[in-house]
């Protein structure tokens, strides 16, 4: 009787925990949901989403968030470039190559580069890797996009690698032997079986990082600038949808204030892309799941 | 249960003269095992296996489940090596070549020595590409019709063509257990080994697809060196020349097909055989 009743309570209170975190979620997305709809009363949607020109602090202002989601789009463009074929490959490494041993060691050492601070990437991006760029690139000013760009997919490589290497393991053993049957190589097995057999789950991988880097906020606050611009021009200073949310609520602007709701309009505006990313993303993995389970 | 271990003597007496009296002794010998020992880690799953396999005959793998006959036919095109910490000791020769030396293309062993899984494992390509793999990895058809005919040839070998005819371009994952499995087999048979290895071909498939697996084995043999797992004694019977027994990791006995079955040597054998233990 006596454990019955503390069962009741722990699942009483374990329920408690889940329903909390779903009502901030919720909360969270309510906020944003009001603000963005006081934000739209005065700003016409299409002016919003189409407009090219980004200055909400100034005395005439605009109210066009496509340089932000430029900037964005570039940097996270930049970060794939470098996140996808490394990781890739460095999932196919250990998934079909490396040795149980190799495996064990840099797995945890990926994932230790995952935990990593972000803030500890800006600062690398900014002191280390920018000047270093601009021995290549004279022209190249201290703040841009490319810096940042690459440190994100440094920091999304680990990511990219461990998730699809999952995907690459889920693949059953049956299928390997029936290409090494075949006469087919270790290589050949590896590319023409193994990674089309897990393609739903490289790609759900591959969408998660893109939505870690379209979210990702510390590294091109400290090393892209503050800028809107709208351009695909890496070397120039420029500013995203995330470095645009930081730089509004570390400054003094008053609540209530159209600019201030600005920030929510586009953190909602982000919050929907990297949503969608991530269904996408799921649906992906759920449907990888199916087959072969 | 106690059943003695039959006696080494008795073991390599039989091992040295199978199909004796047959004509198949004028067989010529395709793979030469010699006291191969087989490890999973620490485990030794195959005892001092010696037998020889003759060519363009079928010899049949019969044994209680867990016995080691997987075990035995992988370990023929070394398809056990992707296994983490197996290892193999004796030799193994196919035509005279000692295929574990180091310097063996294994790669091209595996193109010589074809192998059907116990449980099927189509890729998830379509039907059509499951059977043109092979032939594609190993440039095997020189034009676009080649490749068409070798694939619907195949296809008819293993007795699916029919089924399969009008889909040839849809997944093969969307196939039944049965069909998948004839699909395997004519992904095997695509690239023309010498050797064919076939772990239960049958096991998942009606009387009718089995009838034609069998007659298939029949005429395959004319080209194959065919080596067959099967847990069905009449199927064994019925199609094999040669029947090796297998139990607990050693070779108990291996003989023309019909001695095994009317009169065999080891008491273990017959009763393994009219399904008295196992
Ligand atoms: N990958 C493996 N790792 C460790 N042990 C294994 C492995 N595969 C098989 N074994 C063991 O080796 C022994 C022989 O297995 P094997 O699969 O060769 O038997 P089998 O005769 O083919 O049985 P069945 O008729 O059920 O297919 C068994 O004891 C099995 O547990
Ligand atoms: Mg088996």
């Amino acid at each position: 009787m006596h454990t019955r009743r503390l069962e009741w309570i722990i699942e009483r209170a374990l329920f408690v925990c889940a329903a909390l975190s779903v009502l901030t979620t919720a909360g969270i997305i309510l906020v944003l949901a009001v603000e963005t709809f006081e934000f739209l009363r005065e700003v016409p949607v299409a002016e919003f989403l189409t407009g090219t020109e980004w200055t909400p602090l100034f005395a005439t202002p605009r109210f066009g968030v496509l340089p932000l989601v430029a900037g964005t789009l570039l940097v996270s463009a930049i970060a794939m470039v470098v996140a996808l074929p490394m990781g890739l490959l460095s999932a196919i490494y250990l998934s079909e190559y490396a040795p149980d041993g190799v495996r064990r060691i840099v797995k945890p050492v990926l994932e230790v580069l995952a935990g990593v601070p972000t803030v500890v990437y800006g600062y690398f991006a900014l002191m280390f890797v920018t000047p270093l760029l601009q021995r290549v690139f004279p022209q190249m000013s201290g703040f841009n996009a490319l810096s940042p760009g690459i440190v994100m997919g440094i920091m999304i490589l680990p990511l990219v690698s461990s998730l699809s290497e999952d995907a690459m393991r889920a693949v059953p053993r049956g299928l390997r032997e029936g290409a090494y049957a075949l006469g087919a190589t270790r290589m050949q097995t590896a590319l023409q079986i193994v990674v089309p057999a897990a393609f739903s789950g490289i790609t759900a991988a591959f969408i998660l990082a893109v939505s870690r880097a379209v979210g990702e906020t510390m590294i091109v606050a400290i090393a892209a600038g503050q800028q809107p611009r709208l351009t695909a021009n890496p070397f120039v200073p420029l500013e995203t949808m995330t470095a645009y949310i930081v730089q509004v609520s570390l400054g003094d602007t008053p609540q209530g204030t159209l600019e201030y709701r600005t920030i929510f309009a586009v953190g909602m505006l982000l919050f929907l892309m990297t949503f969608g990313l991530n269904l996408v993303s799921t649906w992906l993995r759920e449907r990888f799941r199916e087959v072969y389970s | 249960m106690s059943v003695a271990t039959p006696s080494v003597r008795s073991l390599s007496g039989l091992v040295a003269r199978p199909g004796t009296a047959s004509t198949a002794v004028s067989a010529p010998v395709k793979i030469d095992v010699d006291r191969m020992n087989f490890y999973y880690g620490a485990k030794r799953a195959l005892d001092g296996i010696s037998i020889q396999i003759r060519a363009n005959l079928v010899t049949a793998f019969i044994g209680p489940s867990g016995c080691g006959k997987s075990t035995f036919l992988r370990s023929l095109n070394r398809m056990n090596d992707i296994i983490p910490g197996t290892r193999v000791e004796g030799t193994v020769l196919i035509d005279g070549q000692d295929i574990y030396t180091p310097g063996v293309d294994v790669v091209e062993l595996r193109r010589r020595v074809g192998m059907v899984f116990q449980k099927s494992n189509p890729f998830p390509k379509s039907i059509f590409e499951n059977v043109a793999y092979g032939l594609r990895i190993n440039n095997m058809a020189r034009s676009k019709a080649e490749l068409n005919d070798r694939v619907e040839e195949s296809l008819r070998q293993a007795a699916i063509f029919d089924e399969v005819k009008d889909r040839l371009h849809e997944s093969a994952l969307a196939l039944s257990g049965g069909q998948q499995q004839r699909l395997c087999i004519a992904r095997a048979l695509a690239i023309r080994p010498e050797i064919l290895l076939m772990d239960e071909p049958a096991s998942a498939l009606d009387p009718i697809a089995t009838q034609r697996i069998e007659e298939l084995i029949y005429d395959l043999k004319k080209t194959y060196t065919i080596v067959i797992v099967t847990h069905n004694m009449q199927q064994a019977a019925r199609v094999s020349d040669h029947t090796a027994f297998f139990w607990l990791g050693r070779l108990v006995e291996y003989d023309r097909t019909d001695r095994i079955f009317t009169a065999p040597a080891e008491k273990l054998t017959e009763d393994y055989v009219t399904g008295r233990c196992g």
